[in-house]
């Protein structure tokens, strides 16, 4: 969509004025500066999908809209947890977070930050397989995504 | 040269041609109206509330086809100029309304008059800007009418912060826009204008179904020339009156929840539904379960394709302009080898009109209160089905709908999708500044024009030669049939009480009024409010009716069209 001051609300206020149901909404501006893209991710039958892709081309600042799931595409999502460090957990949370191919990036006595990239299901496994108790924080970003191969969506 | 913001504002306004800008002045447009002041490209009608600014705007361009242009200034001008935004959005009615804002460097701080505009209208325009720098006044405008106009059209409004308007800039108005983002299809797929009459040759129950798209694109006389060549029953929504003649035996009357008998069942029973810039409001097919009842296939012309199988599934889509796909058909319906088969067609026919003998339209005519219906059939009579008919919303604006027989399009200016009370009189007043010479007439009841009736003041000072039909039960006639039909009669707060008079209260605005009490008054009081003694005048005809009587027929809401309750 177009980098405008307002594109974002228009979204999301699309979205809340149909009832439609956001799970998590990414934006960002890309290489071209006149442009953001976004990444949404919703939840529908094939007949509610297609209204809020008509209803979101609609949108004046829209300029395309391509629904990742019909084909080949890559989900990425970046999660920090921030988990206590202590006792035997230290050692517990070091090896969790190496199972999972995470990453320390900020070490204390008594706690850790883990980094977690990949799709949201595999975000949800590592929050499962950490002893509940464990957790103090977590922060995810929402997936961003891209088609696979030959699929671009470029303007 | 440089100008500043607010002279390029009302440069751009005499570029794109615009005769009328409805407004009311405050400090954050202060700018601007000293450049209106200035100049004589354009005329400035001074409303009285800034909702009618937006309304009369919108009459205007109903009336015209045109973009009707409103100006208000920041804060509660532009709160009051809402309601006026989101009726047009509703019936996609193109309008640029300007809306002073304060200075950029206050926004933000609940400054003196500040609301936030664009965030306000967000979910009832086409689209909005906020202007923050003067450069980018002129290109903004030009989009916000190229915006307003093309596909489907809407309402945009364009915030501008009172220190824009001070700053200068070069100016020079684009001749051209070009957005990457916003390129409205107009021609439909040829494939599917193809399978389209294919199937519409195929059928042997024909139902055409169109609606204010085919107003709102110039499209009747393609619309008739189709219907006709095609030998169809046709009906029209509440928005698409007059997109085909009323008067014309294929007409099976309007549809929906006040719809005539023979237009539902016609609907209902079907077995190919051609729907022309119409959008299965839930006021025109009911329940849409029981729609589905009886199988028919549907082809669907629109240019929104948002639109398109948003409500029930269609067979054959057709995203473009109405006039351009209609065309389009009827060049190859009249190509094709085969027709339509005319025995089923016969058939078909010979149901319809079993249907429509059953006159469902019928009411007392021997009362001796006046009924509501009696004054409109009349009023058709005295106009000669000539005049532009605005309305207000209740049960007057279901009988003007039913009983006046609008043969050409852009003659009944209604708010049908927002449905807002007070829309009628500012609307007449659009109306009748783009068709001077024309009778205007505004049918309107007690509750309605009370929520506006501060415009008798604009109507003096403008010379404004409306036609007030105040169709008066005493009642929020519309609130209390529903009570009556689903509430028991529990008359919870639908009583007008403490009416004005309405004579006295035209006179004191400077105008005439009348009391018409009995049905045989009726008649003479109609041929003298729009004779030729009062042609200059605004005449406020106050017809006392019949408090109890119900529109009829009526779908209740939940009910399938072929459930409704008859006299
Ligand atoms: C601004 C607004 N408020 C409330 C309503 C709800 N409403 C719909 S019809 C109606 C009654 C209208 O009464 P009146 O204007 O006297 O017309 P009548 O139905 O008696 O012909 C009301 C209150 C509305 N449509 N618009």
């Amino acid at each position: 969509m177009e980098n405008e001051a307002g594109a974002l609300s228009r979204v999301a206020g699309l979205f809340s004025a149909r009832g439609y149901n956001i799970e998590s909404l990414t934006v960002a501006p890309t290489e071209d500066e006149t442009l953001s893209r976004m990444t949404i991710v919703t939840r529908g039958s094939d007949d509610v999908i297609e209204q809020i892709t008509k209803q979101l081309n609609k949108l004046i600042d829209v300029v395309k809209v391509v629904d990742l799931s019909e084909a080949g595409h890559i989900e990425r999502e970046l999660m920090l947890v921030k988990v206590r460090a202590e006792g035997e957990l230290r050692e517990e949370m070091k090896r969790m977070s190496d199972i999972f191919r995470g990453r320390i990036v900020d070490v204390t006595e008594k706690t850790y930050i883990i980094e977690l990239t990949g799709a949201g299901y595999k975000l949800d496994a590592f929050l499962e397989a950490l002893d509940k108790s464990a957790i103090l924080e977590t922060v995810r970003t929402g997936a961003s995504g891209i088609g696979r191969g030959d699929r671009i969506l470029k303007v | 040269m440089e100008l500043t913001g607010a002279e390029i504002v009302v440069r751009c306004l005499a570029e794109e041609g615009v005769e009328f800008v409805f407004g009311y002045p405050g400090g954050a447009v202060l700018n601007i109206y000293d450049e209106v002041f200035k100049q004589d490209k354009f005329k400035h009608v001074l409303v009285r509330h800034e909702q009618a600014a937006v309304h009369a705007a919108d009459g205007y361009a109903r009336a015209t086809g045109r973009t009707g242009v409103a100006l208000v200034t920041s804060g509660p001008g532009a709160t009051n100029a809402v309601t006026g935004i989101a009726t047009a959005y509703m019936d996609s009615i193109p309008l640029v309304v300007i809306s002073g804002q304060v200075p950029t460097a206050v926004i933000g701080m609940d400054a003196f008059q500040e609301v936030d505009m664009v965030g306000i209208t967000r979910p009832c325009v086409k689209h909005n800007f906020l202007v923050k720098d003067a450069n980018d006044i002129a290109e903004t405008l030009k989009k916000a009418f190229y915006i307003a106009s093309t596909g489907r059209p809407g309402p945009v409004v364009v915030d501008i912060p009172k220190d824009v308007t001070q700053a200068k800039a070069e100016f020079a108005y684009p001749k051209k826009v070009a957005m990457r983002s916003y390129n409205p299809v107009i021609k439909g797929h040829t494939g599917q204008i193809k399978r389209a009459v294919q199937m519409i040759l195929e059928a042997k129950r024909p139902m055409i179904y169109t609606g204010g798209g085919v107003v709102l694109s110039n499209a009747a006389e393609d619309l008739t020339r189709f219907t006709r060549l095609l030998g169809f029953p046709i009906t029209n929504t509440l928005m698409g009156l007059g997109g085909y003649p009323a008067t014309d035996p294929q007409f099976t009357g309007m549809l929906g929840m006040h719809g005539t008998y023979e237009a539902n069942m016609a609907m209902q029973h079907c077995d190919v539904l051609i729907a022309i810039g119409a959008r299965f409001d839930d006021r025109v097919i009911g329940n849409p379960e029981h729609f589905f009842q009886d199988g028919r296939r549907i082809i669907h012309i629109d240019i929104d394709p948002a639109s398109i199988a948003k409500r029930v599934k269609v067979d054959v889509p057709i995203v473009g302009n109405v006039k351009d796909v209609l065309a389009e058909m009827t060049k190859l319906i009249q190509a094709a080898k085969e027709k339509p088969d005319q025995v089923a067609l016969k058939t078909w026919w010979t149901q319809i009109e079993l249907w429509r003998s059953r006159d469902c339209m019928k009411y007392d005519r021997s009362s001796s209160l006046i009924k509501p219906q009696y004054v409109i059939e009349k009023m058709y009579e005295v106009t000669r089905g000539e005049a532009y008919v605005t309305s207000d919303v209740g049960q007057h604006q279901m009988w003007a709908a039913q009983y006046y027989k609008f043969d050409q399009p852009r003659r009944w200016i209604n708010s049908g999708g927002l449905g807002t009370m007070g829309f009628g009189l500012p609307a007449a007043m659009g109306a009748q500044f783009a068709h001077p010479d024309a009778t205007v007439a505004c049918v309107t009841g007690e509750g309605s024009i009370q929520m506006n009736i501060q415009e008798l003041a604009t109507c003096k000072q403008f010379n404004l030669p409306l036609k007030i039909v105040l169709l008066n039960n005493r009642y929020l006639g519309m609130v209390r049939q529903w009570q009556e039909f689903f509430y028991g009669n529990r008359y919870a707060e639908s009583y007008m009480d403490a009416l004005p008079d309405f004579v006295k209260l035209a006179e004191s605005y400077g105008h005439v009024g009348m009391r018409i009490e009995k049905p045989e008054d009726v008649e003479s009081a109609l041929k003298e409010g729009f004779g030729p003694e009062l042609k200059e005048r605004l005449v406020f005809m106050n017809f006392i009716t019949d408090r109890t009587e119900n529109v009829c027929p009526m779908v209740p809401a939940g009910k399938g069209l072929s459930e409704m309750i008859l006299v």
